[in-house]
């Protein structure tokens, strides 16, 4: 821990990825991505969701081995078949989602596997405080005590405990992703100054965050990936925000997207000052028939909460909602649903598809009204609605009888799909209509959006493609921590003006565009 | 742009195939196959006298795993119904010995018996409290409730007219086997026609997305208790009055029991999937199994091994069938 603290010359590189590529079945995540990081270093990865940033830090963290390519540590190449092997070779991996036992003390917690022990094995808890204790104060960290229960901590103790966790196995290589997502403006503070102290003591930190504001007070380099690729490792100092965000959505003009041009008619959906915190703030927009309107912004920028807030499954606390005109109060999908609105959730395994159903009761399962009668359903008529789904959406079953759990991604979507346009809405919200699914299967997707937009149908189209949301909407929001930031008409819209909306540098970007 | 692309017979066939290949399917050829190769073996079993005993005395069960089955399609499981089957039985019997009109005496035991599950719904859906914890509460509160309230007497002297296990329909068929049968068709056309239990597969097989689509997973929860309370409430029915007396105890583990039928039955216990045919068949597999334990001279203690057994192999079966749809 002492030495060369800042060396601008990386000698050998503590930790160097060659050439790692990554598939998953179907997707390219990685294509031959090299990345290093020295001693004392804070490196930044950056890139827009689905760049590879997390399949790249899974491989350096052992949570599954890279197609090809290599990771050394030390210059030696390590085999990081398990997170235990990347453990050992002295690299910690901070995720998001915090890795805690709430029960435990902040000791318990930072010894778990690794206790210090007393002869018969027994654990020395005595050792446990006072290293614990020791930790605490290299850190300089005093408002917190060995003998806590980490449930009753904030998020901010709780990642130091992770933080602590990781030095107390001797972590060389620090991998944090993400870490400011959960904090206050005090905690990112505290936050910061420890990494500084790690970096002090000649720790490699790789820091993920889609905050640029971040990565210029803390990074020394930045690393950005797009697509899978390294597209390109800058020192912080010789770049600026602009360049960043350039890097990052870079410019890829594809022509996968056919919108069709049509006339817009009246609103459809009108929201006024719409609350529901903590990531709904005082929305106001418009979506008017015939109109695809694109909403773009960060994963966690609020724009699910949005969408779930309109469709009553999280009833608005403040703000006004009106429906072709009508002020309308919902409080329950149920209700959106007599309302005209559909909504095409997220998570297609988890909200959309009913899976050991059939492809049949999928599609009439938003619309048994329609197809029941006295409360008995009509087969007949759901044989019908099924087919005509079936046929409409191109769905390649077997038969409608099939099991929907049993088809492919792209052929979920479709159904989850239908089965809302089976209801005749007026008002359709689709939350990531393409992820995850195949190029065929998107195309398909797209050119539907194009004909129901065609047929006067409102769309709310949540998407973190950009490409998409440039492809397809005729006007594009941008939220940003639960607020509608900014608003591009078709033509006034690019990779580069909504990419730094999301990002919060809007003004950087539009100088440089 | 091609969408059912296999050819009409091909799917004809698949579909015959599939149906034969059915957990349903499967139990009709075990119960008639086990007829037969234990008829073999001593033709005493095939007598029309011991196959009637056991639909007879095993109607009950067949009766109650309808409405379980319905519970545990809904994603839900209820250990209470074994307990609640001996209450209503006490319930009905006290009336009718002391006096009440007899068509009251059993509806006390419907109604009340919709009455306590209909709680135990609205405490699950409405409170979010697991049904496996609920349910073991009523449990205890009614068999320690029942034991303390009779003090462990049974009721004697039922009226002649109070045994509906008596009545022959059409001078051949028995009452409990009748309700047993017209329970089952009733449910598995309700399951399978009504909006009402298009919601209940919906809410076992994946509650988010039907609350998604506008039901309303309390209410179907709710309903789906209420009717497992008047299934219950006829299965106490059919246990009351098929022995001069009513004991105030029922069968140990009763509840187990029916929860088998039910898994065997095809149900999966991870909800969503399931019918009432096959729970039907199960029970009566199982009460078939029993009898012919005797018959082949081997203990009947086996048959509750015999049952672990069934539960395994059907519970794997399932777990192997979702994970292979999981992966497709």
């Amino acid at each position: 821990m002492t030495t060369d603290l800042h060396s601008e010359t990386p000698a050998t590189p503590l930790l160097s990825v060659r050439t790692v590529e990554k598939s998953f079945p179907g997707v390219r995540a990685l294509s031959g991505v090299s990345f290093d990081a020295v001693r004392g270093e804070v490196h930044a990865l950056l890139g827009e969701n689905g760049a590879g940033k997390s399949t790249l830090i899974k491989i350096v963290s052992g949570v599954f081995p890279p197609d090809r390519g290599e990771v050394l540590v030390d210059g030696k190449p390590v085999d990081l078949a398990r997170p235990d092997d990347a453990r050992r070779a002295g690299i910690a991996t901070i995720y998001q989602e915090l890795l805690l036992f709430p029960e435990l003390t902040v000791a318990e917690n930072i010894f778990m596997g690794h206790a210090p022990r007393a002869n018969l094995r027994r654990i020395d808890w005595r050792a446990m405080h006072e290293k614990t204790n020791a930790l605490l104060a290299s850190l300089e960290i005093h408002d917190l005590q060995a003998d806590r229960v980490v449930g009753s901590l904030s998020v901010g103790n709780r990642q130091r405990v992770e933080i602590l966790r990781a030095l107390s196995q001797d972590a060389r290589i620090l991998i944090m992703d993400e870490p400011t997502a959960a904090l206050t403006e005090y905690d990112v503070t505290r936050l910061f100054d420890i990494v500084r102290k790690l970096k002090a003591r000649g720790v490699a930190v790789i820091y993920i965050s889609h905050r640029l504001d971040e990565i210029f007070a803390i990074a020394d380099r930045v690393t950005v990936l797009r697509d899978g690729a390294h597209v390109a490792t800058k020192r912080v100092a010789d770049t600026d925000a602009a360049e960043l965000v350039q890097l990052m959505v870079g410019r890829r003009i594809e022509s996968l997207f056919p919108k069709i041009a049509v006339s817009i008619g009246k609103p459809v959906l009108e929201v006024k000052d719409l609350e529901r915190r903590p990531l709904t703030r005082s929305v106001s927009l418009t979506v008017r028939a015939g109109e695809i309107v694109g909403l773009a912004g960060l994963v966690g920028s609020g724009r699910s909460e949005l969408a779930q807030t309109i469709f009553g499954v999280t009833p608005a606390d403040n703000g006004e909602i009106r429906i072709t005109g009508q002020k309308v109060d919902i409080r329950s999908p149920a209700q959106a649903r007599s309302l005209g609105v559909a909504y095409v959730p997220e998570d297609r395994g988890t909200q959309g598809l009913v899976r050991p159903m059939t492809v049949r009761e999928n599609f009439s399962l938003a619309a048994l009204g329609k197809v029941a009668f006295g409360g008995f359903i009509d087969r007949g008529a759901e044989r019908k609605l099924a087919g005509d789904g079936v046929r409409r959406f191109a769905v390649k079953a077997s038969s409608i009888e099939q099991i929907a759990g049993k088809l492919s991604g792209g052929n979920q979507q479709k159904i989850v799909l239908g089965k809302w346009l089976a209801n005749a809405p007026k008002l359709l919200i689709l939350d990531e209509p393409t992820r995850g699914i195949d190029v065929g299967a998107k195309a398909e997707i797209h050119r539907l959006m194009g004909e129901l937009a065609a047929q006067g149908l409102a769309i709310l189209m949540i998407s973190s493609e950009l490409p998409e949301v440039l492809g397809m909407s005729d006007r594009v929001l941008v939220m940003r921590e639960g607020r509608i930031v900014a608003e591009f008409s078709r033509e006034e819209a690019t990779q580069e003006s909504i990419g730094a909306a999301m990002m919060g540098s809007h003004e950087n970007a539009e100088e440089a565009a | 742009m091609t969408t059912v692309t296999l050819a009409g017979a091909e799917v004809d066939l698949r579909r015959r195939l599939k149906v034969l290949a059915s957990q349903e399917a499967l139990l009709a050829i075990a119960v008639i196959g086990l007829a037969i190769a234990v008829g073999l073996y001593n033709p005493r079993f095939l007598a029309a006298r011991n196959l009637s005993d056991v639909l007879l005395g095993n109607a009950y069960i067949a009766v109650a795993a309808v409405g379980m089955s319905m519970v545990i399609i809904s994603g839900n499981i209820d250990i209470s119904v074994g307990a609640l089957i001996g209450v209503l039985a006490t319930i009905s019997g006290t009336l009718a010995v002391n006096g009440a009109p007899i068509v009251v005496a059993w509806l006390a035991a419907l109604v009340v018996g919709i009455l306590v599950m209909a709680l135990q719904g609205v405490i699950i859906a409405y409170l979010r409290i697991p049904a496996i914890v609920v349910t073991l509460g009523m449990l205890s509160i009614l068999k320690g409730g029942l034991i303390s309230v009779t003090g462990g007497k049974w009721i004697t002297d039922l009226p002649d007219s109070f045994h509906l296990a008596d009545i022959e329909l059409l001078g051949v068929l028995p009452f409990p086997v009748f309700l047993m049968i017209l329970a089952t068709i009733l449910a598995a056309l309700w399951m399978r026609y009504s909006a009402s239990g298009r919601a209940i597969y919906a809410v076992g097989g994946n509650a988010e997305a039907a609350r998604l689509c506008g039901i309303s997973q309390p209410r179907t929860i709710v309903m789906v208790f209420a009717l497992h309370g008047l299934f219950a409430g006829a299965a106490a029915l059919l246990y009351a009055t098929q022995l001069r007396v009513i004991q105030s105890t029922v069968p140990p583990n009763l509840e187990l029991t029916i929860i088998t039928a039910s898994v065997v039955g095809g149900v999966s216990i991870l909800g969503g999937v399931g019918t009432v045919v096959g729970s039907t068949l199960a029970a009566v597999l199982i009460a078939e199994i029993a009898s012919a334990l005797v018959f082949i001279d081997v203990s009947p203690y086996w048959i509750r091994a015999v049952q672990g057994v069934l539960i395994l192999v059907t519970v794997i079966a399932d777990i192997l069938r979702r994970r292979r749809m999981a992966g497709a």
